[in-house]
Parts: structure tokens; C-alpha cells; sequence
């Protein structure tokens, strides 16, 4: 590219005492990047973080499906900040992107409308006896990372190039679409060209893919997928994404909201069932990180403990490219040393053991 | 006879200069670059009648030619402020001031910068270019793709920067759908084989011979003509440009890819326009200069003393302004 905008397009974002808000689903089906980012801001970079335990969901998810009315969800998110402001906390990190989405559309609202917070305040204290305050700042995760990834950088076992060929890892990133697409201005880079993942990769040796359905929607889209009917427009937006990307050959997919990471990692297991077709080389997919997997595999952390076997496309052959060590043993172990079952092969799919 | 200073050589202040030169006054020319006509200099042919942009260059050139004329170019004037009752004091960049009784703004307007609207790729993919830049291919006889071959396919978007909330120009640039219509034209000319494709939202052909060069580019040239904005292009793997978009008279999305997409790029006011109009408080709208009244006094301005012609006071053709000067030029005149 000759010219890169999104240089010009930063945000502010906290420099320490963050309060962490955990997503609904990542625990699920990403179970190690929770844990690995509170790992990275607190023994990495030293930075204060808060995890409640008392946290709930920002309704999001029911919100963009149009279940849960908008009151609802100012008076779920007001009680979301109640619990920051009770632990004394004024800079909110939420992890998943369509709550951090939903945090910026409710403070929107209440700027722009202060009658709607005092509903909502009035909601909160009938509900619960509990006030809240509007954070100084919101960032999301990424964002934070993306703030000291030079800061990691010196720390880090590991760079973003094939040891094999010498040559930077070819990655694709795929923002969230509630990250800047709804407020441009709130994403480094806004909405055109995000600069948070793509700053992460270049900082850590890589290039970045840029590909024709680069901005494409991952495929969850919300209704596109949780009404079961619609679910072959999910799986037809995935599969646009992949057809285009695939001629770049790209290493790895990094994203940084659970959606994405989950219809691009899932979906390629999907789509090799019923077409038989892979957009790797080799047939192993193309594996999906979330950038706080990434940021722990470059810092050397384990992968297994990051949870990577937990995902449908196997890392393997991305952590032999890097050369990041890692024991085929322990994969299917859990914490006891037990180990556990191993998943069913797919048809198509290639897996390692 | 009071001395008259001209701000800006372009068609509309060497018109006026002209005129006011053969009507025996003695007027300053000031041009902030090393030649006149800086914005029509690399265009190839002039809608609707297909001129020689060149041939027109050279007879506002001529005009020049008249002893009562002081040219100053490399001359860029950043100051205006009244001086007494009666005059002006004019200030350039390097600090030099002159003194004038009557001044003629003609600032003029530049290019909407395509890389505001990131979105459709300027200064990223090589295959996008602005209509100026098509302007030069044409006029050079070289339309070619980034990677130096005759396009199969020339993409034209209308209104890059004109009509658009998101530049914050919501006015019309008024020139762009008839160049994109001529523009076309020549690339059939010059590149029978390749595909022309206008996207627009609504193809404005107000001028005289207008909608018939529009007719003819569809009846003779086959130039094709979709009622949808483009949302974003993006890079392909083989170097073209890929743009997605909605034809809102089928109702339907649409993806498309092309070896160069043509960004008809609006105007806006020049910086000296912003400059001068905000220093001599004749601030209009989109940092345009304001006349008194756009019907009756449009060459007047709300000081005495001080006038405005063509460009800096909104989108106007080269024909539109050239007559603006000559009526500001018997606007200076007839006051004295």
C-alpha cells in the first residue's frame, strides 16, 4: 500500500488501572484469551486490572438481535459501571467487541440525551440501590495491546516471520464490526482501515494481507446466524471472505472480537464438510488467534495452556512455522494432567493429534 | 485613475484584467505560481464541444500580451486588510505589501483531495486515479492500467467529494457529470475496446449540448451508464481494483471489478479563497467567498472597493467563469 491513513487516526486509551469486563462467549469457545490478556497487562507490563466476579452480560448480543428492549440495556450496562465505580475504577476495558460497541453507543445516547441516563440512573437505584459513573475512558482489550505492543515487543521469544524462508508470517485481520464501524472515531484507525491489529502484526514482524472483502462481515451478523434459517447467509459471507483471501496465502486469520474469531475458525470446518474444500495449501485451514493468543504465543507462553487445541483449525503448522516450542503430549491434558478425550476427526479437515 | 489589483491569473482574472487593460486601466496581476492558468494547463479537450484545452490556454495567454498588465507571479498574497478609506494592502507570503485602490479576488478553487474518501482507495491502489489525473492520460494519449497496459475496463464514479455528508460538501461541483460524460468519450476514442461504466446518482446535463453528449456517449460509444454510489474498492490480486456498490434502479448489490476507477473529484475553495475571504470578512459558505446578491450584485462584495469573480465564489465551468470576469471587469469599471 502506498499510503497508510489509519496512522493518522489514534485514540486516547488509559495508560493503567483498568477495569476488566469478561465476554459472554470467549470463555466458551476461546477459553485462554481471557486469562492470557489479564496475564500479559498484570505480569508483562504491570499494569493495574480489575476482574470483578460480580459482572453479567452487557445484553448485546440479545440487544443486536432485537430481544432485549434498548432501556434494558442502558440499565444492565448502568450496573455494569456501578461495579467499576464501586471498586474505585474509571477506565472500563471491555473484551468483547460488541459490548464495547454497546458501551459506546449507550454513553452516545446519554450525551446526547441526559434524560435517557437519568432513566436509566432512576432504573438502576429502583432495581438494585446502586450509582453509577460514566467511565473516563473506554478501550477496548485490543486497543490496550495495541497501546504497549512496543513496550512487549522486547519481551517477546518470538517474531511474526517463517523461519523456514526468513520472510514476515502473511496475516490476514479481521476487525469486529461493533469495534469502529458504529463509531468511527472510537477505533485506531476508524472504520476504513483499523490500524489496531495491523499495528500489532507489522510491530511484531509481520505484513499485513490486504485483500478484496478485507471490511466483509465475518458471517455472524447476529440475526444471520442465531435465526437458524438465515444461517446460510452466515456461512455464504464466510466463505466470500475466504475465496478472497485465499490467493494471498495467508499464514494465520487475528481478530479481536468473539464472533469473528469463532464463524472464521468454525466455518472452515464447515465448509470442508460440505464442499470439500480448504483454502490452505495443505488442507489444515487457515488458524484464527485472537490477538491475545498471538500476543502469549510471542511472549512464549504455552499453547495449550492459551487453549489453542480448542480451536476447529489446528495451529500446528503456524507454530512450526514460527518455531514457537510447544509438547504434543500435553494437548488434550487438562489441568490435572488427566488426559482428556480427543475431539472426532473431521472428513475433510486435516488435524494433528 | 485608480490603480486595480487582480488576485489569482486564472481564466476568470486574466479575463477581467483583459478586459479592464483595454478599457485603458493599469492593473497588478498576482499569481502565487510560476505560470497563469495552473488548473486548465493539463486538461486535454473542454466539454461540450470538445475545444483544446491548449488552444484555450494559449488565447487567455495572448489576452495577456497588453502593456497595461504587470504580471507578478510567484506571488502567493496572504493578506487583505483595508487601508484608509479608500484602499487596500495587499501582503505576500515573503512579507511584501502593495497598496491598491480596488481589488478583484479571483482565488479560485482546487481540486477535492481524493484521499479524504478513504474508502475508495486513492493514494492506496494504484489503479484508482482522480479525473485529473485522467485528464493527463487523455491529453497524452496514454490511458494505461498500474501495470502500463491498455485498460479492459474504466470505471467513472460521480460526485468524490461533492454532494457528500461525509467530506461535508453538500453542495453540487456542477463540471463533474459532463466530464465524466467526455471523459468517457475519449477513453472509447482513444481505448475502442475497453468498457466505460459511469456510476452516478443523478447525471446533472444543464449546460447547452450537454444532454446530447450525453445521448451520443450511450448511442455511439456505448458507454454504460449505473444510478448507484460506490461504497468501497479494494485491491485485487492481480492488481485491479475491485468496487462494490448498488444499482438503485435494480434494487440490487453489485460487485465489479475494473482496471482503473476514475474519481471525479469535486471543487473546493482554494486556499487563498479561504485565506482572503476570511481576512477581508466575505466568508460565504464551504470557505467560498461571498458576493452581495448572486442574481444582481454577484461580483460585488459587502466592502466597497473589493470584488469577486468566478471560482472562489462556487463550482463554475471555465465558460461560466471566463464571463465572470468580464462582468466583474464592468462592475470595477462602471463604479468609478
Amino acid at each position: 500500500m502506498q499510503k497508510r491513513f489509519w496512522n493518522e487516526y489514534q485514540k486516547e486509551i488509559a495508560d493503567d488501572h483498568f477495569f476488566y469486563e469478561r465476554s459472554c462467549i470467549r470463555q466458551t469457545f476461546f477459553p485462554g484469551s481471557e486469562a492470557a490478556f489479564l496475564r500479559i497487562v498484570r505480569d508483562e507490563l504491570g499494569k493495574d486490572i480489575c476482574d470483578n466476579p460480580h459482572q453479567h452480560t452487557c445484553t448485546g448480543i440479545g440487544y443486536h438481535s432485537d430481544v432485549v428492549p434498548f432501556e434494558t440495556t442502558m440499565t444492565v450496562v448502568a450496573r455494569l459501571f456501578s461495579l467499576m465505580t464501586e471498586c474505585g475504577y474509571e477506565n472500563y476495558v471491555p473484551s468483547c467487541v460488541t459490548s464495547f460497541g454497546v458501551f459506546s453507543e449507550v454513553i452516545e445516547k446519554w450525551e446526547n440525551d441526559p434524560k435517557l441516563m437519568e432513566q436509566a440512573r432512576q432504573f438502576l437505584w429502583e432495581a438494585t440501590k446502586r450509582e453509577f459513573k460514566i467511565p473516563k475512558n473506554i478501550a477496548h482489550p485490543s486497543d490496550v495491546i495495541y497501546k504497549f505492543r512496543f513496550d512487549l515487543k522486547p519481551k517477546m521469544k518470538y517474531q511474526l516471520v517463517n523461519r523456514f524462508t526468513g520472510k514476515p508470517l502473511r496475516v490476514v485481520e479481521h476487525i469486529g464490526c461493533h469495534y469502529a464501524k458504529i463509531f468511527p472515531e472510537r477505533g485506531i484507525g476508524k472504520a476504513e482501515f483499523p490500524y489496531v491489529l495491523a499495528g500489532m502484526i507489522e510491530a511484531w514482524g509481520g505484513t499485513v494481507v490486504d485483500y478484496p472483502e478485507r471490511r466483509h462481515c465475518c458471517g455472524f451478523g447476529f440475526r444471520q446466524y442465531l435465526v437458524q434459517e438465515n444461517r446460510g447467509y452466515s456461512i455464504a459471507n464466510t466463505k466470500k471472505k475466504f475465496q478472497s483471501m485465499e490467493p494471498y496465502e495467508p499464514d494465520f486469520i487475528l481478530t479481536n472480537c468473539p464472533g469473528c474469531n469463532m464463524f472464521l475458525d468454525k466455518w472452515q470446518y464447515t465448509i470442508s464438510e460440505m464442499e470439500h474444500k480448504t483454502y490452505d495449501k495443505e488442507g489444515f485451514g487457515i488458524p484464527v488467534l485472537t490477538y491475545e493468543e498471538l500476543t502469549g504465543l510471542l511472549l512464549g507462553y504455552d499453547p495449550w495452556q492459551l487453549g489453542l487445541q480448542l480451536h476447529q483449525v489446528q495451529s500446528e503448522p503456524l507454530l512450526n512455522k514460527i518455531g514457537i516450542a510447544y509438547n504434543p503430549d500435553e494437548k488434550y491434558k487438562g489441568i490435572s494432567g488427566r488426559l482428556l478425550q480427543r475431539p472426532e476427526r473431521p472428513s475433510c479437515l486435516r488435524v494433528f493429534n | 485613475m485608480k490603480s486595480i489589483s487582480i488576485i489569482g491569473a486564472g481564466p476568470s482574472g486574466i479575463e477581467a484584467a483583459s478586459v479592464l487593460a483595454r478599457l485603458g486601466y493599469t492593473v497588478t496581476l498576482f499569481e502565487k505560481s510560476s505560470s497563469p492558468l495552473k488548473n486548465i494547463a493539463d486538461k486535454a479537450f473542454l466539454f461540450p464541444n470538445f475545444a483544446a484545452a491548449g488552444d484555450i490556454v494559449e488565447l487567455m495567454n495572448k489576452k495577456l500580451l497588453n502593456s497595461n498588465i504587470v504580471q507578478r507571479l510567484d506571488t502567493d498574497i496572504v493578506g487583505l486588510v483595508r487601508e484608509g478609506d479608500s484602499g487596500w494592502k495587499l501582503t505576500d507570503a515573503k512579507g511584501a505589501s502593495y497598496y491598491s485602490d480596488l481589488v478583484l479576488l479571483a482565488t479560485g478553487y482546487t481540486p477535492f483531495d481524493a484521499h479524504r474518501k478513504e474508502e475508495l482507495g486513492y493514494g492506496i491502489y494504484e489503479g484508482v486515479v482522480t479525473s485529473l489525473e485522467m485528464e493527463k492520460m487523455i491529453r497524452y494519449d496514454n490511458i494505461v492500467t498500474s501495470l502500463g497496459e491498455k485498460p479492459r475496463r474504466v470505471v467513472f464514479l460521480q460526485c468524490v467529494g461533492s454532494r457528500d455528508e461525509k467530506s461535508g460538501n453538500h453542495y453540487c461541483s456542477k463540471l463533474c457529470c459532463v466530464t465524466a460524460v467526455k471523459q468517457a468519450i475519449e477513453l472509447k476514442k482513444q481505448v475502442p475496446d475497453a468498457e466505460a461504466y459511469i456510476f452516478y446518482m443523478d447525471l446533472r446535463m444543464w449546460g447547452q449540448h450537454f444532454e446530447e453528449l450525453y445521448r451520443q456517449s450511450q448511442q455511439d460509444y456505448g458507454v454504460r451508464y449505473i444510478r448507484g454510489r460506490i461504497s468501497e474498492a479494494s485491491g485485487t490480486f492481480d492488481g485491479r481494483v475491485q468496487i462494490k456498490a448498488e444499482d438503485t434502479l435494480m434494487g440490487l448489490p453489485l460487485k465489479m471489478t475494473t482496471d482503473l476507477l476514475v474519481l471525479m473529484v469535486g471543487m473546493e475553495a482554494s486556499e487563498g479563497t479561504r485565506c482572503l475571504a476570511k481576512a477581508a470578512g466575505i466568508c460565504g459558505d464551504y470557505g467560498f467567498a461571498q458576493s452581495v446578491d448572486p442574481h444582481i450584485n454577484d461580483c460585488c462584495t459587502l466592502h466597497d472597493g473589493l470584488f469577486v469573480c468566478g471560482s472562489c465564489k462556487r463550482p463554475m465551468t471555465i465558460n461560466d467563469v471566463i464571463n465572470d470576469g468580464r462582468a466583474a471587469a464592468v462592475a470595477i469599471a462602471s463604479r468609478q
